[in-house]
């Protein structure tokens, strides 16, 4: 790696936010929680609304990138971020098991499997996967089509809501709820799972001609 | 700022939705298409569990959204399944050229 003052000044700057990031969250998350540090005062800006627009603008900006990447290995990137962000935004509506499972069904299996189709579907040698789309001003027409809608939809209506839960773990209801309300849909994912299995294979093997 | 709500996480579900949406029309290749539909089922997780926390209370977006999370796995196993074989057949996976219903 060449050394240059530009590269130092990045990484100088980014030990720099990293350093901020951990004193922020302990002095501001994790020590009132376990005890050690007192609270601060709560001021008109909360973290937890801080937080919430980070990783809600990160999920967005992700799936902005797999809409408009050129490069088909960058929106798997973006997919990643995207999923991430909406992982974590299940944290923030007290849903820690369906967050968890998102991590590991979605991203670890999921997006992995995407990679492999990724890199198996493409010449080895080309580097720059190509990922051009066709008619992007009609895919600018549906958006601006559908957005809208959806968005007006979102913050016109007047939701009815209950006073806001307190976060509670969910594990213990969600086992509970596999296994006497929604049992029969519970066996039938199953079912469905293994014919998933089947197929797959059935589908992706190469066909044994006999000679 | 304003204090998040249920409107907040209900745009973020609509944005993920759009953008899967245009990302599933527009795509030339098939791996991109399947993000696609990944991200419109993510949009709509979102919104499963925001009025599961929100509005209804109790677990049931919650179980739904774990459905969603299992059948969209399986859905994108078999996808790419599809997808390999077309590689298979049409030694491409651009969608504009799998035209033929038999080789």
């Amino acid at each position: 790696m060449r050394f240059s003052l530009g590269r130092l000044v990045l990484w100088i700057l980014g030990a720099a936010a990293v350093l901020a990031f951990v004193v922020l969250m302990t002095t501001r998350a994790i020590g009132p929680a376990a005890g050690a540090v007192p609270p601060p005062e709560a001021g008109p800006v909360s973290l937890p609304d801080v937080l919430f627009y980070v990783l809600a603008a990160a999920a967005v900006a992700g799936a902005a990138g797999v809409a408009l990447s050129r490069n088909i290995l960058y929106s798997s990137v973006g997919l990643l971020t995207a999923l991430l962000g909406a992982g974590s935004l299940y944290v923030f509506l007290s849903a820690d098991f369906v967050a968890v499972t998102q991590l590991l069904v979605y991203i670890g299996g999921v997006l992995v499997l995407i990679l492999f189709a990724v890199m198996l579907t493409n010449r080895i040698t080309e580097v720059n996967v190509s990922n051009a789309s066709v008619g992007l001003f009609g895919g600018f027409l549906l958006f601006v089509a559908t957005a809208p809608v959806l968005l007006a939809v979102a913050l016109v209506t007047p939701w009815a809501k209950k006073p806001a839960a307190p976060l509670a773990a969910t594990t213990h209801a969600i086992g509970d709820a596999f296994l006497t309300k929604w049992l029969l849909p519970f066996e039938v994912a199953s079912i469905v799972l293994l014919a998933t299995l089947i197929g797959a294979v059935v589908i992706a093997r190469k066909e044994i001609k006999a000679d | 700022m304003v204090q998040v709500s249920l409107a907040h996480f209900l745009v973020v579900g609509a944005l993920l939705f759009s953008f899967g949406m245009v990302t599933v029309a527009t795509r030339r290749n098939a791996v991109g298409v399947l993000m696609g539909v990944e991200l419109i089922l993510n949009g709509a997780n979102v919104n499963f569990v925001a009025f599961n926390h929100y509005v209804v209370g109790g677990v049931s977006g919650q179980v739904f959204a774990l459905f969603v999370i299992v059948l969209a796995a399986a859905e994108a196993a078999v996808g790419l399944a599809i997808v390999l074989a077309i590689f298979q057949t049409f030694k491409t996976i651009d969608v504009r050229f799998a035209d033929l219903m038999r080789e």
